[in-house]
């Protein structure tokens, strides 16, 4: 799980500017009928917030109600005359609300997400009472649709493969989970711009078409209105990969600003040929600002827009050296880094902590476009997969992204499919995994045991 | 830099950024059958900015397209809607601020003002009568020659943004303006203003009204008086965006000062970012102290950049600060500091909460790191003498540039607009960058803005604008602002370099 918040407690003087500057947890609330995307909705946010920092956990009610009841039978549990099923989705909605409690305020939580319907006034209020009890901000997410075809494409999607259904056949599936909307639709109270115009909410209408956002009270709400209005369901791919071999890489170097080597061109060659054969409408092609990438996309002749923010970690110091370098020069740095990959600063440069920051901008923009391929660096590639592939802070900075290799992300469901396409050029691997020995008063061959092979 | 126009007079600002620039990317020939077969073109760094960029016969290709905000291939058309006194010029203005403060060529008309040229004195709310035909002919003509100027804007001046600012409370308005944004390819979206809150009203035409030369023969009772006629005579034709009958349309209104927004249909990038500035953006007073950390060890030896602590008259600032902040006895005060010693240092002295902001370290001279004017000027006497010819944009090598500083400080911006008390501790071209923002200083000022040491800037903001104070702790300290100076050829002597360069120890 991401830290978002440095370690030392909240009420320290000196905090590290963080996301999370809210004095008090919040609590969002999903609201709307079954299959109008609250689940996708709540998985994305939550895989955003803790991804930029804010230590986030999403607590699906559903999940809680098939734990209870092991197999599910029918649409006929949901049906508001069902004392029995009434009585147990109360109970799994509070056992649920406990572990929320729990994650808030004991576990570091700064964020919880109570995915569930909550379509009647009177659960909504119990939820506040809650919330009020402990403290807790609650901002609602409804989700409003009418759409049959959405409806229907998200059945298709995401409640075929539910562990509710797997004994069914799709027609069975389908009409059953069309008469469990019905069982709520009667009682379905959606939010009102006059009964609860003290409530901090948004509601979106149509899948994004249209908003109703009221009383955002702070800076993570503000955040995660920003997000959720940026964010669509229109299918498309993302393609990651890194610049093509560079004459730095060989030599075994970090960071600097050299440019192709000869497999490195063929490698951007290939890529070309690669772009045309997957035949993509309308390709947006981002680079960083760095020579090897720009001559990289030189290559696919066409557009591209240069980014500053889309370049290699900066390695303050240790630019242009070699890890044999760095562990002469600077072996307790070396170490530290060793030991929290993800933390470490260079002195005078980022941490991948920073990086993330800084490449905030573009997962956002990434949201809102649609087919993309962005050519950047390592550590670049592993924030943004690590964002697609909701991967911890542990992960993040060893996520395997060698050259001359390409990431194609499609979604699907509520996460990201991915395939790796290596383009068969070859290339010197550049990944050092964490060594052993992490300690400051290690030897130079204990700290230089994972180093890749170079010139 | 492009030059101002004639019709500048009533309009904000230039661009920050050539047309040019904006609107192309690199592309190369149309019409290559096997585009594989094609050598790469060979890439050559721009001196002044230090980007990548492809050329030919030894000379740059087109301008390459670096990420821009405005990455729209079409200009957009903001307009208001709302009845009078419900915000609209304010929106307008700080919108356009905003956009052209983070790159954005971006103008304002107010077609008030085009009423307010055409009929030299205004007499009263009669003028704005619904069955004045006379009054309706010259309001009508008056928007016209706007949109004329909105056109000339978009299509020949380089902008890239018009906000046109005017009441187009009737459908009928709205669909003129729709017609001649078809027309000439402009993306419209609509920033609608509603509220029914008196007191905010009545604010409103205290703060703005009163003082606007429709009534500066009146009384405050007879211009409030007179204003609130003027306001019924649009009430009666007033057609709110509807959900139903608009909504093929892009829009945000925006409710009862931001408590509540309905946003409708948002098509692009620029789009978005407007909305999340509008959501963020709100009128409750409040003020923003801004200064620099205390004289530090390397601001005395004339060095540049750099990590290091305060001198003996630094932390004397930083005491004298404390007192200050005392004694200003703000209300719910945040402290920011970059994560600079200097500035921490600085904020220590306070005995209060602060929140340390890596973005707002100081700009990153890259190799010229810790350098003396001197040795820049010895050892990169190109990269000096390009610096003073173009210092927003210029980079340093492996550093940044003052336009790359502006894109690292959005998020502060944009954060201190949520907040209401802050006082923001940081460096001298970070404290630039800002003022920039609040006093609408343009790209060729900004760099050169005054911020000396151990001087706080208070900035309150006042009507359509900011008022700023500053108060001087008196505390001496060393000089730390070059002037350009009058010679920025590249073949310049070092003396004529290094004219302008404040003393320092040696």
């Amino acid at each position: 799980m991401m830290r978002g918040c440095s370690s030392r407690s909240k009420l320290s003087q000196n905090q590290d500017r963080a996301v999370c500057m809210t004095n008090c947890p919040t609590l969002i609330v999903t609201v709307g009928l079954p299959a109008r995307g609250k689940t996708y909705i709540s998985k994305k946010l939550t895989r955003y917030l803790n991804w930029i920092g804010v230590p986030t956990r999403e607590f699906n009610v559903g999940q809680y109600r098939r734990e209870f009841v092991k197999i599910y039978k029918s649409f006929e549990f949901f049906r508001p005359d069902n004392e029995e099923g009434l009585k147990i989705r109360r109970k799994c909605a509070s056992a649920a609300l406990n572990d929320v409690r729990e994650y808030l305020t004991e576990d570091g939580g700064q964020v919880a997400v109570f995915d569930a319907t909550n379509t009647t006034r009177e659960r909504r209020e119990t939820i506040l009472e809650f919330a009020e009890q402990n403290g807790f901000k609650v901002f609602f997410v409804e989700s409003v649709c009418e759409d049959p075809d959405v409806i229907q494409e998200n059945i298709v999607q995401v409640k075929l493969d539910s562990p509710d259904y797997t004994n069914c056949n799709t027609e069975e599936a389908v009409e059953d989970f069309m008469k469990r909307i019905k069982c709520y639709e009667n009682s379905y109270e959606t939010l009102d711009e006059i009964l609860d115009r003290d409530l901090s909410y948004i509601k979106i209408m149509d899948v994004g078409q249209r908003y109703l956002v009221n009383r955002v009270l702070d800076h993570i709400q503000s955040r995660i209105v920003y997000y959720l209005m940026n964010i669509h369901i229109t299918p498309r791919s993302i393609y990651l990969c890194r610049h093509g071999e560079s004459e730095l890489n060989v030599k075994g170097r970090i960071g600097g600003d050299s440019g192709l080597t000869i497999r490195g061109k063929e490698f951007a060659k290939k890529l070309s040929h690669f772009i045309q054969e997957q035949n993509i409408s309308d390709l947006k092609v981002w680079t960083s600002q760095m020579k090897r990438t720009i001559q990289t996309a030189e290559a696919l002749n066409v557009p591209y827009e240069q980014w500053k923010v889309l370049n290699e970690i900066d390695a303050g110091v240790c630019e242009e050296l070699m890890y044999e370098e760095i562990q002469r020069n600077y072996p307790l740095e070396f170490a530290l880094r060793d030991q929290d990959k993800y933390r470490y600063r260079y002195p005078k440069g980022e941490s991948y902590e920073d990086l993330v920051q800084r490449l905030e901008p573009v997962i956002m923009e990434l949201e809102r476009q649609e087919n993309v391929l962005v050519i950047c660096h390592q550590a670049v590639l592993r924030c943004l997969l690590a964002y697609f592939l909701d991967k911890t802070a542990e992960e993040l900075p060893y996520l395997k992204c060698p050259l001359h290799t390409v990431l194609k992300l499609t979604p699907v469901a509520y996460g990201c499919k991915v395939e790796s396409i290596s383009l068969n050029v070859d290339a010197v691997n550049t990944h050092r995994e964490r060594p052993a020995n992490v300690n400051v008063q290690r030897t130079a061959e204990d700290a230089l045991q994972t180093v890749p092979p170079h010139l």
